[in-house]
C-alpha cells in the first residue's frame, strides 16, 4: 500500500476531461462547493482550440491560506479521460490520489505504485440508472462530484443548495441532479469509505471575496466606466470581454420605460474594422472600446498610429495568449508588451494599464474610459488569459457614487459663442492636452478637420518641419501628464534592508504573493514593487536605482517588460535579472521561489568564494 | 471646391437659404486637385446640395479614407467637421461615429482604390449592416496619388495613360451594393451637376445606405484615348435611366408631369422623389431585375446612370440595434452608470 498525502484544505485536485462532455460546469460547482465551505480555492481551466472531443483540464487549488496562484502538480487526479491517462496518472504527486472508472478492468501497468487508486464504475453506475446518452455523459459528471464530495468530506448540504440556485430557472433538473449527485456520493459511502486523507474542513477565510474572472468584470467595468459602443470580432481569449459587456448591457442599460438600448454593440468584419468603429465613435465623443488579443493588435496597427496622432480616446483591452502567429491560442502570456507600448509605424508610445486580478481588471476597465479622454489617446488594459478566463477569487468590486466621469477637454457651443481661442492642438495650459471639439458644437465656430496626415496647432495641413516636431514633442509631454494621473506602482518592502529588489505585473501578482512570503520564511529578503501602468511612474525608477539587482518576473520569452525598463529609463542592463516563464502555463509561486532562491544562493556562495 | 482664394467679404446681394446661410458658408478650404478634376465638380454639388436643402452646416459629419477623393472633406462644408482616416478604412470609422450620434448626417467619401481594392471588405461590411450615411464613390478608375496604376474599378481591356492594357475584372461598386442590400444605390457623372445634385438631395434625405458611385475623370491620368473613365467616353456612353426632381419634405408639389411619365417615391423623411422615366420598363424598386438590367446594359457599353434602386422603406443599423432615440454620446453617468447598489446584488451573485 503507497504512502498516503494528508492534508486538509492544501491540495490540488485536477480533472482530466475530453471537451464537449460537459464537464466544464460540473467542475466548476466543484469549486463554488469549496468556497462555499470558507475555503478559498484558485481553479484554473486548461483547455485546447477546439470544441468538442480533445482533452482538456481543471485544476482547483484548494489553499486554506488563501494563496491563489497556480502550485503545480497534483494531488488527487480525476481521471476522465482515456487519451490522456499515462500523462494524467504520471503527473500525480507520489502517495496522491487516482479517481478513476473502473466499469473496464485496467492492465496494472496504467497504474503506478505510489499512488492511491480510487476505482468506481461510473460507466456501469450510469448505464443502469440513465437511458438516454446525453444524460449518461452529463451526469456522470455530477456522480463524480458526489463521490468527490464523499472523500473530501463537503458538505452534501451545500452543493444541494448550489444546484438548487444554478437551476433556478428550471427546477425540474433541481432533483435529477441531485438524485445523481447522491449515486456518486453513497457509492463512496458504501464502498470507499476512508479512501482519502485530503479533507476539506469548514473554514471563514473567504470572506465577502466573489469568484469571478477577468473578462466578465472587465465587461461589467465597461458598463460602470460609461461605454456605449463596442465594436469587436471573436477571438479567443478576450470573446468574453465583449459578451460580458453584452450580458450585462442586457441587464443594466435598457431604458426601462421605451426599452430602447443605451449601448450599441457590433461584431465587426475583421479587428481593423473593429478599432476603426471605436476611433471614430471616440472621435465623435462616444466612450468606446474593443478587445481582442495579440493577432487583433497586430492588425489594429495602423489604426492606433491615427488614434495617437490625431488625438483620439479609445480602449482597448489585449487579453494576451501565447505569440506569435496563431501561437498557444488557449494558453496564457504577457507577451504583446511591445507590440502595444509601441503599437503603430513612426514615433509612438502608448498607455497601457496592467490589472492584477479581475477586481482591477472592473476598476482599470472603468478608469481606462476616463484616461482616454483625459488624454485624449488611446488606452490599453493588459490581460491575460489567465486572469480573462479563469474564475479568481477576488475583493468584491466596488463603485463610487460620487465619480463623475472624466470627460477632459471638451470646448463646448457656449465657450466657442463667447469667443475662446479654439485650436485642436493647442497647448493652452501647459498640460500638452489640447480642446477638441465634438461633432455637431456649432453651426460656424470649432469645427477642424481631423487626419492622421501633420497640421499646425490650428489643425491645418502642414508639411513645415517646425510644426510636425512642435506637435510630437507635445505628444511626448503628454505622456509625461499621463504619468501623474495613471496608477501608481505598489511597492511593499522587506523587514530587513536587502540589495534586491523584484519587479512584476499583471497576473504573476498572486503566484508573486506566495512566493515571496516563501521566500521571507527562508530568510530570504526582497523588497518588492507591482507595475501598474505604462509610460513608467517615477516611482518605478527609484526603485530600480535603490537596489544593486532587480528581479523582473515576467510571463515572455523575451524579457520585454525588462527592456522596456531599460529603454525608457536608460538603465544599465546588468541591474536587472530576468526570470521569464513562457510555457503558457500562469507561472507558479514554486517557479519564482526556486528561481530566485538560485540566484540569490549563487551570489552569496560567488561572493563567499572572492 | 473652392480653387481660388476669395475675399471673405460678403456680396450683399447673395443668395441665402432658408437658415440665412449663403452657399459660402458650405464652402471649404482651397481645392490643392488638379485643375479640372472631376471631384471638385462633386464638391461643388455636394456645396450646392447642402445649401439649397438648407443643412446646418455643423449638422454634418464628412468622413474619408485616403487618396485624391479623401482629400475633398477638406475642400467642402468648411463648418462641419471633417475626418480623413485610414486608407480603404472609412467605412468602419463612420459605422462607429453614427453609432455615437445618430442626429447627425454622414457623408462618406471614397474613391475606387480605397473603395474596391484595399477597402472592400469594409464596403460591403458597411452596406450590409445598414449604415445610415451617404457613400459617395468618386470612380476615376485609377490611382491619382500614385501617378496613374489602373485600380480595382477599371474596365478589362480599358488602357493607362502609359500604354498598358488592363487584363483583370472590373469591380462594380453599384452591382455590389445591390447584391449587398444597400436601400438607394445610385450612379452618376461628376460632368452632370443637373443629375448628381438631386441624386445627393435624395440620398441625404434617405434613412439607410446610400451609395453614390460617381464616375470623375482623372484628368491627368484616365482622360485618354483608350480609357473608359474620360470626360469623353462618359459623355458617348452616359445611358441615364431616370430624371430626378428632389421635393424636401415640406415643400408644395407644383411640378405636373404627363401621366405614366413620372413616379413619384416618399421617402421615410417624407421627402418626394420624382422620377420621370426615361426607359419605360425601368422599376427601380425591383432588385434582382436592376442587376440583370444593369449587366446586360454594360455588356453592351453603356455607362447607366440615375437613381437605379430605391427602398424607401428600409431600416437602419440604429433600428436594428434598438438603440435609443438619444445620441450615445450626450449621455452621462446618469443614463449609463447603474450605481453602488446594483453593484452589491451582482456581487452576490459570484459567490
Amino acid at each position: 500500500m503507497p504512502q498516503r498525502l494528508e492534508a486538509t484544505n492544501d491540495f490540488v485536485v485536477k480533472f482530466a476531461n475530453v471537451n464537449g462532455s460537459g464537464s466544464a460546469s460540473a467542475n466548476e460547482l466543484f469549486a463554488r462547493c469549496i468556497l462555499r465551505m470558507g475555503v478559498p480555492v484558485a481553479s484554473r481551466n486548461i483547455f485546447p482550440s477546439n470544441i468538442q472531443g480533445l482533452p482538456t483540464w481543471y485544476e482547483v487549488r484548494i489553499s486554506g491560506e488563501g494563496w491563489l496562484g497556480r502550485r503545480g502538480g497534483v494531488d488527487l487526479m480525476v481521471a476522465m479521460n482515456p487519451q490522456t491517462w499515462d500523462k494524467d496518472v504520471a503527473s500525480i504527486e507520489p502517495g496522491g490520489y487516482l479517481l478513476y472508472d473502473s466499469t473496464k478492468p485496467l492492465p496494472p501497468s496504467k497504474f503506478r505504485e505510489d499512488v492511491n487508486r480510487i476505482g468506481m464504475p461510473l460507466t456501469e453506475i450510469c448505464n443502469r440508472t440513465y437511458k438516454d446518452p446525453r444524460q449518461r455523459q452529463l451526469f456522470k459528471n455530477i456522480i463524480y462530484i458526489g463521490a468527490l464530495s464523499a472523500l473530501l468530506d463537503i458538505d452534501p448540504a451545500v452543493v444541494e443548495t448550489l444546484l438548487g440556485e444554478q437551476f433556478k430557472k428550471r427546477p425540474e433538473l433541481i432533483a435529477k441532479n441531485v438524485q445523481a449527485f447522491k449515486l456518486g456520493f453513497d457509492h463512496v459511502r458504501e464502498h470507499l469509505a476512508g479512501a482519502c486523507k485530503l479533507k476539506i474542513a469548514r473554514s471563514d477565510k473567504v470572506g465577502n471575496r466573489i469568484f469571478i474572472a477577468g473578462n466578465d468584470a472587465a465587461g461589467l467595468g465597461a458598463v460602470y466606466g460609461g461605454a456605449t459602443v463596442c465594436a469587436w470580432y471573436p477571438i479567443t481569449p478576450s470573446t468574453s470581454v465583449a459578451e460580458a459587456f453584452t450580458k450585462h448591457c442586457q441587464n443594466l442599460r435598457v431604458d426601462p420605460e421605451t426599452g430602447k438600448n443605451r449601448f450599441a454593440i457590433v461584431q465587426a468584419e475583421d479587428e481593423i474594422a473593429a478599432i476603426g468603429m471605436v476611433i471614430g465613435a471616440g472621435w465623435n465623443g462616444a466612450r468606446a472600446f474593443t478587445a481582442t488579443s495579440g493577432p487583433g493588435i497586430s492588425l489594429m496597427q495602423e489604426f492606433f498610429g491615427l488614434a495617437y496622432f490625431a488625438e483620439i480616446p479609445a480602449v482597448i483591452f489585449d487579453i494576451q495568449r501565447g505569440g506569435p502567429s496563431t501561437g498557444m491560442p488557449t494558453r496564457t502570456q504577457q507577451s504583446d508588451i511591445f507590440a502595444c507600448a509601441y503599437a503603430s509605424h513612426g514615433d509612438t508610445k502608448h498607455v497601457l494599464l496592467f490589472p492584477k486580478n479581475p477586481n482591477e481588471s472592473f476598476s482599470f476597465a472603468a478608469d481606462a474610459f476616463d484616461f482616454a479622454e483625459r488624454l485624449q489617446t488611446p488606452v490599453f488594459v493588459m490581460m491575460d488569459l489567465d486572469i480573462g478566463m479563469n474564475d479568481w477569487l477576488t475583493e468584491p468590486l466596488s463603485w463610487d457614487d460620487a465619480r463623475a466621469y472624466d470627460r477632459g477637454k471638451i470646448m463646448t457651443a457656449e465657450e466657442l459663442e463667447k469667443g475662446t481661442v479654439f485650436g485642436r492642438y493647442l497647448d493652452v495650459d501647459g498640460d500638452a492636452i489640447p480642446f477638441r471639439t465634438l461633432p455637431g458644437t456649432h453651426p460656424t465656430k470649432g469645427s477642424f478637420f481631423t487626419r492622421g496626415t501633420s497640421r499646425n496647432r490650428y489643425a491645418k495641413y502642414s508639411e513645415e518641419g517646425s510644426d510636425y516636431v512642435d506637435n510630437v514633442q507635445r505628444l511626448l509631454r503628454k505622456l509625461e501628464t499621463a504619468k501623474t494621473i495613471l496608477p501608481k506602482p505598489e511597492r511593499r518592502d522587506a523587514k530587513e534592508k536587502t540589495p534586491y529588489g523584484v519587479l512584476y505585473f499583471g497576473s504573476t501578482a498572486p503566484a508573486m504573493d506566495e512566493a515571496m512570503a516563501k521566500l521571507e520564511g527562508d530568510g530570504i529578503h526582497l523588497d518588492v514593487m507591482r507595475i501598474r501602468a505604462f509610460p513608467f511612474a517615477d516611482e518605478v525608477a527609484e526603485f530600480i536605482h535603490a537596489h544593486d539587482s532587480v528581479f523582473v518576473v515576467e510571463q515572455n520569452r523575451d524579457a520585454q517588460m525588462m527592456k522596456l525598463l531599460v529603454n525608457e529609463g536608460a538603465f544599465d542592463p546588468a541591474r536587472f535579472i530576468s526570470l521569464l516563464h513562457y510555457d503558457g502555463t500562469p507561472i507558479t509561486a514554486r517557479f519564482i521561489q526556486a528561481a530566485i532562491a538560485e540566484r540569490i544562493n549563487l551570489n552569496t556562495h560567488k561572493e563567499a568564494a572572492e | 471646391m473652392t480653387y481660388i482664394t476669395k475675399p471673405k467679404l460678403r456680396h450683399k446681394g447673395l443668395a441665402t437659404n432658408e437658415l440665412g446661410f449663403t452657399r459660402r458658408d458650405y464652402e471649404g478650404s482651397i481645392s490643392t486637385l488638379c485643375a479640372g478634376c472631376g471631384h471638385d465638380s462633386i464638391s461643388s454639388a455636394l456645396i450646392q446640395a447642402c445649401f439649397e436643402l438648407s443643412i446646418e452646416p455643423h449638422r454634418v459629419a464628412k468622413l474619408s479614407g485616403i487618396g485624391c477623393s479623401s482629400k475633398t472633406p477638406d475642400y467642402f462644408l468648411g463648418n462641419s467637421h471633417g475626418f480623413n482616416s485610414v486608407h480603404g478604412r472609412m467605412p468602419s470609422v463612420l459605422t462607429g461615429a453614427n453609432l455615437a450620434n445618430r442626429d447627425l448626417i454622414y457623408l462618406g467619401v471614397s474613391g475606387d482604390g480605397d473603395s474596391a481594392s484595399i477597402g472592400l471588405g469594409q464596403f460591403a461590411h458597411c452596406v450590409r449592416r445598414g449604415v445610415n450615411m451617404v457613400y459617395i464613390c468618386e470612380n476615376n478608375g485609377v490611382y491619382g496619388l500614385t501617378k496613374g496604376q489602373f485600380s480595382a474599378t477599371a474596365d478589362k481591356g480599358s488602357k493607362s495613360k502609359a500604354g498598358g492594357i488592363n487584363t483583370d475584372s472590373p469591380i462594380d461598386l453599384v452591382s455590389l451594393a445591390l447584391v449587398l442590400g444597400a436601400s438607394f444605390v445610385a450612379r452618376s457623372f461628376s460632368g452632370d451637376k443637373k443629375q448628381l445634385v438631386p441624386l445627393l438631395k435624395a440620398a441625404i434625405a434617405h434613412t439607410g445606405p446610400a451609395i453614390i458611385d460617381v464616375i470623375s475623370p482623372c484628368v491627368q491620368f484616365n482622360n485618354h484615348p483608350g480609357s473608359t473613365k474620360s470626360y469623353d467616353f462618359v459623355r458617348a456612353h452616359n445611358e441615364a435611366v431616370n430624371r430626378l426632381d428632389f421635393m424636401p419634405a415640406k415643400a408644395e408639389i407644383t411640378v405636373d408631369y404627363e401621366p405614366g411619365t413620372v413616379q413619384a417615391v416618399t421617402q421615410h423623411d417624407g421627402s418626394v422623389l420624382q422620377l420621370a422615366k426615361l426607359h419605360q420598363d425601368y422599376d427601380l424598386h425591383d432588385r434582382a431585375a436592376t442587376i440583370k438590367y444593369l449587366h446586360e446594359r454594360e455588356a453592351a457599353g453603356e455607362v447607366v446612370t440615375g437613381l437605379l434602386f430605391l427602398d424607401a422603406a428600409a431600416e437602419d443599423l440604429h433600428t436594428h440595434l434598438n438603440t435609443a432615440e438619444a445620441p450615445l454620446n450626450r449621455m452621462g453617468a446618469k443614463e449609463l452608470c447603474p450605481g453602488s447598489a446594483k453593484l452589491v446584488e451582482l456581487n452576490a451573485t459570484y459567490r
